[in-house]
């Protein structure tokens, strides 16, 4: 089982999948705005999705490691850049639609709603985490960089993750609902967990 | 009255906040149909010279139905246009007679945990209270609402009956409506009660007066408002300044949100 879907995932054709895959939600999202299907308030719609999105394409890019080491599927390994960046792609669209249909790019306005709710700056201040793991994603960055540097800029992406979910908890503080905050809490937890917990056994063997 | 565009019944009926069926705007009109509106009493009691128990066809012919289309501004940040069937809660007020030291009218809504899925929440305190000063409860426009676009009222929107005071944000306006009570002092509220800093008892649409979390200089449009147009600017009182601003003459309001 596991010898074949390895064989799947080291196929030529498993990174355009995966490609075409993290495409779908904002191509049914813009498939719904243009048909009227969103609802009474498209624009929270939009914003709202864009956001659970950005929640679960973080949740899939930290858990490409684990998923790869726990069931051996190292052709894994070839997504994760991708899954990364699918992570900005989704956070860029988050940010955008907020500053669009909630703000009318009023760049001043945006400014004085990012000083006055919390939860709005900690959403800012991930995506501002978010641009330089974005940025720094490339081969060459990487040589620029070099690994463990590279490495220690990229452990940024669970203060990212922390943010993210005290972003979402503050936005669901409003109305006391914190289920869905939980849902993404706990994978997220999990999967540091996972990490750390190799981490310590990592050191155990090196000692 | 109001030259405003009438927002679409599918959208009235189907975007709506009342947390005893879900915290999602989708959630009363997905769970609502449980609620069972007939037999329905709205029992009135307190600072009154006739107190009693109405019942709902009483109701009903207590006073002329009127339409009235009215602006509803919620607090967070949207707006709808709503043709509503009532009229002046006034005329039930003046039928019961308040005492002199009723300085105060408070709305309890129905909380019963076997219709309604989530009383029992954390949410808020349950029943649901409201509360209105005797001269913004005695106001002309303050409506005892049994309908709305012609129709009885769906559920979802606080069926068989609920108020509307077009000039406070839409929370103020008690839903499903079981009892009506007369006080000599101000009664707690529930979004009051849950985070006073917020939501203040009085509650008038203001565009000065920052809710502490968010603007409310502006507001969307729902059904009218296209996806890229910019938000309206929101009215002082929700554009009732006319009808409701001598209330509050000389209030700062400011301190009393």
């Amino acid at each position: 089982m596991q010898f074949v879907i390895n064989r799947e995932l080291a196929s030529k054709g498993f990174k355009p999948v995966w490609f075409v895959l993290s495409l779908l939600p904002v191509a049914w999202l813009v498939l719904r705005a243009v048909t009227d299907q969103l609802g009474a308030n498209p624009a929270e719609a939009l914003i709202r999705a864009t956001g659970d999105w950005t929640l679960r394409a973080l949740c899939i890019v930290l858990a490409v490691t684990p998923v790869r080491t726990v069931w051996g599927l190292a052709p894994l390994a070839k997504v994760r850049r991708m899954a990364g960046l699918f992570v900005y792609f989704y956070a860029a669209l988050h940010l955008l639609a907020y500053a669009w249909f909630d703000m009318g790019f009023e760049v001043t306005d945006i400014a004085k709603d990012i000083a006055k709710r919390p939860f709005i700056l900690v959403g800012f201040a991930s995506f501002a985490l978010l641009t330089p793991l974005a940025l720094t994603s490339f081969h060459r960055a990487i040589k620029a960089l070099g690994a463990s540097r590279w490495q220690a800029l990229h452990k940024l992406v669970y203060v990212i993750a922390g943010l993210s979910i005290l972003h979402f908890f503050w936005m669901r503080a409003g109305k006391n609902n914190f289920g869905e905050v939980a849902v993404y809490a706990g994978v997220l937890g999990a999967l540091l967990l996972w990490r750390l917990r190799r981490y310590w056994l990592n050191r155990k063997r090196l000692l | 009255m109001v030259l405003d565009k009438i927002t679409p019944y599918k959208d009235a009926s189907s975007y709506n906040n009342f947390y005893e069926f879900g915290t999602d705007k989708s959630d009363p009109a997905a769970n609502a149909h449980t609620l069972k509106t007939t037999p329905w009493t709205v029992e009135v009691e307190g600072l009154v010279k006739k107190p009693g128990k109405f019942a709902l066809e009483d109701l009903l012919k207590l006073s002329p139905m009127e339409e009235r289309i009215y602006r509803l501004r919620c607090v967070e940040g949207w707006s709808m246009v709503i043709p509503w069937i009532g009229y002046s809660l006034s005329a039930l007020i003046r039928k019961v007679e308040p005492l002199g030291n009723a300085k105060y009218v408070e709305f309890v809504s129905l909380a019963d945990p076997k219709t309604m899925p989530f009383v029992g929440s954390r949410v808020l305190d349950w029943p649901y209270v409201e509360g209105l000063r005797m001269d913004e409860a005695m106001h002309p426009l303050t409506l005892l609402a049994f309908g709305m676009y012609g129709e009885v009222l769906p559920n979802q929107s606080g069926a068989p009956v609920r108020t509307v005071v077009p000039w406070k944000y839409g929370f103020k306006s008690g839903k499903s409506i079981v009892k009506i009570r007369f006080v000599e002092k101000q009664p707690g509220t529930a979004w009051n009660k849950a985070a006073a800093n917020e939501y203040g008892f009085y509650s008038n649409v203001n565009p000065n007066v920052d809710h502490p979390r968010w603007s409310q200089a502006t507001e969307r449009r729902i059904g009218e408002d296209g996806l890229f147009a910019k938000k309206r600017k929101t009215l002082m009182f929700n554009g009732y300044e006319p009808q409701v601003g001598q209330l509050y003459a000389g209030m700062d309001l400011k301190k009393n949100y």
